[in-house]
């Protein structure tokens, strides 16, 4: 089990105007300056990057990043606000399609197939590629018409009491059945912060993906919920592949944490750093 | 005095009330030691006398407008001799009115007789009295409410809450001139068809299969002819709302969607002003495109497929006001779909959802409140359209839901009733109220159901 945290400065002196600002995480071997921990590359990767640049018009959000994130590994990013994590974790299941301004270049592959290939299904990516949003995000339905929605979609269910059951099995393993399972039919907004994050965690893992991208998934939650969160990833990735972005040193520290890509060009991700890890 | 000038006056007046009680405040905040002590800023106690100097003397003004004609009128009468007064009411009225339009000078003296001219002298006198102490008694009443303002500011004067209360109660009065304002038609709509209603039969009016008021020319005809049936009328007017929003829902909303969703930002930032104009294109021009272009056509079309097609018809009429309300329907429905938050798109197309998919099962559902509201007021509009079903459906009510034929409609009936001369007390033209009613009740009906099933949707999904 691998475990990765990113940092990476993305405010730099010259504010957002420079071209340096991004998330800029190279191989080792071409920038001696930076402490890097870790190592990027594995055998048989799930994910690969490979010198991504992402823009936002002509604005540089990323910067030549390449990156493997291996099988049922939890791959956890961290960075001071605005550096490109969000970006970059939806460039690995093409979100950023939506936004029109957004223009990726480099390669991502899955598996070993390029996701940004011309012919690539966006539907089928995304349905391998689940996403959990950084703001719990459920549908105004019910509890359980939230959770079958993927399973319906995609007709992973042949019948009601398939569906039934897999709406049971996500939940059970996004542990929240117990607190749910007498009010299936309420909505799926009526429910606390840290339940409807992990009704949307329930809801990505229904349509069985290979791998879950998590946006800060516990940005809003309290301490417990966040605890929660945590142990709900850790078992997750028994099963699937995790890469999440967070603002939590611990959540970053999930497994064993060898391995930190660090550029300490600025005081902050210097002191990301130096101050709790090793 | 002019009420224009009385009204300058009074606005000069408050602003100087304005200027002050904010002098107040800083003289009383200096005797206390420092603007801090006091419980809210200058300027609140400069509104607070504003409002004092402005608001009483305006009520008093606008009282006064409202009664002065009247009073007059009861003087200036009272002075006249006892056979004058003894006329019947209206021939009063055109005596006194003779009076007045002399004496403001928009007519001559020649055709008025000895007592008339001296009534005038009299009028002028009241108006001009009456004229001075208006404007006195306004300026009067403005310097005592700022008089008693500025007296009251002291620290402990919670002016700025005061201020706040005073908006509030301005807000209220406003809405509730609204209300009040709706309440009147519709009463005085009641009133005139119950009048009417005491000529002809409910049962007759709400049950009767046949409409044809022309036939009622005397009164004495009326009862026997018994043509006031609505029937007619209301199957007129669904048929053709229907066929409008038949056209309507489908073609607006999904060009909302496309809008919304698919276009490029280029196309949207064209096609909605476009859009918004033909919303803004007169209904007369669009029945004259009916009547002109797409009645003919359709009876064309309609022969050559071995159909009898009235020349005018419903199909016609409701084409185009459907194509009328297109630009309503979208521009509306364009609104609450974009009012759904992206988080939804986003979560929907994040599990593999495709595009028509997530519009399907999650934008249009989460839509759906605003957009069956949307739906229910451009029916309104449907039924109350006008123009259009004069010039291209015709006159000729009669009972069919066939829509190649030619019916009409409630409003366009209140309309022909009420054109050209008519007394005011025969049943055909007090008919026009009854529908008026009538048409008042069926909009109010559909408003309940839209907000049934708007809230009975919310309960489900909120
Ligand atoms: N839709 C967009 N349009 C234009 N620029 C964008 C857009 N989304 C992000 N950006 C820009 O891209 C950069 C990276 O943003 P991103 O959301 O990936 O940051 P982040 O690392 O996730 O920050 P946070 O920790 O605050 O969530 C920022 O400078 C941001 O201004
Ligand atoms: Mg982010």
């Amino acid at each position: 089990m691998n475990s990765i945290a990113v940092t990476a400065d993305g405010i730099g002196e010259a504010g957002a105007s420079s071209p340096e600002a991004g998330l800029d995480i190279h191989d080792h071997s071409d920038v001696k300056d930076y402490e890097t921990v870790g190592e990027p590359f594995v055998e048989d990767p799930k994910m690969s990057a490979r010198n991504v640049n992402v823009y936002y018009a002509d604005k540089q959000a990323i910067m030549d990043v390449s990156l493997d994130i291996g099988k049922n590994e939890v791959i956890a990013m961290i960075g001071p606000s605005g550096c490109g994590k969000s970006t970059f974790l939806r460039t690995l299941n093409r979100m950023n399609d939506i936004i029109p301004i957004c223009r990726v270049e480099g390669n991502i592959n899955l598996e070993d197939q390029d996701i940004y290939r011309g012919d690539q299904d966006t539907v089928l990516l995304r349905a391998r590629v689940g996403m959990v949003f950084q703001k719990p995000n459920p549908f105004p339905k019910s509890i359980y018409e939230n959770v079958a929605y993927g399973p319906r979609i995609h007709g992973l269910a042949h019948s009601k009491a398939e569906l039934d059951e897999i709406v049971e099995k996500s939940l059970r393993r996004a542990s929240l059945f117990d607190e749910v399972k007498d009010a299936l039919d309420k909505p799926g907004t009526g429910l606390s912060g840290g339940q409807q994050q992990r009704l949307c965690i329930a809801r990505a893992i229904a349509v069985s993906p290979e791998v879950i991208l998590m946006d800060e998934p516990c940005s809003a939650l309290d301490p417990i919920a966040t605890a929660r969160i945590e142990e709900l990833i850790d078992e997750l990735k028994e099963r699937y592949t995790i890469a999440i972005v967070t603002h939590s040193m611990q959540q970053a520290e999930v497994g064993d944490t060898k391995e930190v890509f660090t550029m300490p060009k600025h005081e902050l991700t210097e002191n990301y750093i130096t101050g709790r890890f090793g | 005095m002019q009420t224009s000038t009385v009204f300058l006056v009074l606005v000069a007046l408050s602003f100087v009330g304005f200027l002050v009680g904010r002098k107040r405040s800083h003289a009383v905040a200096a005797g206390v030691g420092g603007m801090h002590l006091l419980h809210s800023l200058p300027k609140h106690y400069g509104y607070m006398a504003a409002l004092w100097a402005g608001l009483p003397a305006l009520l008093l003004l606008v009282l006064w407008m409202a009664f002065e004609a009247r009073v007059v009128h009861n003087l200036v009468v009272a002075e006249l001799p006892a056979q004058v007064q003894q006329l019947h009411h209206s021939e009063l009225g055109l005596y006194y009115n003779q009076i007045v339009s002399y004496a403001t000078g928009s007519s001559d003296a020649t055709l008025l007789d000895e007592n008339q001219l001296s009534a005038a002298e009299h009028y002028r006198e009241l108006m001009s009295n009456s004229g001075l102490m208006k404007a006195l008694l306004v300026c009067l009443v403005a310097i005592i409410g700022a008089l008693l303002a500025v007296q009251r500011v002291s620290p402990a004067l919670r002016a700025r809450n005061h201020v706040e209360n005073i908006f509030k109660w301005i807000l209220f009065t406003c809405s509730f001139i609204a209300v009040l304002t709706t309440l009147g038609i519709v009463l005085s709509v009641l009133f005139e068809a119950l009048r009417f209603f005491q000529s002809i039969p409910v049962t007759d009016f709400l049950f009767g299969l046949q409409w044809s008021p022309q036939m009622a020319i005397r009164i004495d005809q009326v009862a026997a002819s018994g043509s006031f049936g609505f029937v007619p009328l209301l199957v007129g007017t669904l048929l053709i709302s229907m066929v409008a929003m038949v056209i309507a829902v489908p073609v607006g909303l999904m060009s909302a969607i496309y809008l919304s969703e698919y276009a490029s930002r280029q196309f949207r930032a064209v096609t909605k002003p476009l859009l918004e104009i033909l919303a803004g294109v007169p209904t007369v021009v669009y029945g004259f495109f009916a009547a002109l272009t797409v009645a003919p056509f359709i009876r064309e079309l309609g022969e050559s497929m071995g159909l009898t097609v009235a020349s005018e018809s419903a199909l016609a009429a409701g084409l185009v006001m459907g194509i009328m309300i297109i630009p309503f329907v979208l521009s509306l429905s364009d609104d609450i779909i974009n009012a759904v938050p992206d988080s939804m798109r986003e979560a929907s197309l994040g599990m593999g959802a495709t595009m028509s998919e997530t519009i399907r099962k999650v934008l249009l559902p989460a839509a759906l409140p605003g957009i069956v509201g949307g739906i229910l007021l451009a029916v309104s509009r449907a039924i109350g359209e006008t123009m259009i079903v004069v010039m291209a459906a015709g006159l000729s009510a009669k009972l069919t839901a066939n829509p190649l034929e030619a019916v009409t409609t409630i409003t366009v009936q209140i309309v022909t009733l009420l054109v050209g001369d008519q007394e005011f007390d025969s049943p055909k033209t007090l008919a026009a109220f009854a529908l008026g009613l009538v048409l008042f009740f069926v909009t109010l009906l559909l408003n309940i159901v839209a907000l049934y099933v708007v809230r009975k949707y919310r309960e489900q999904y909120e």
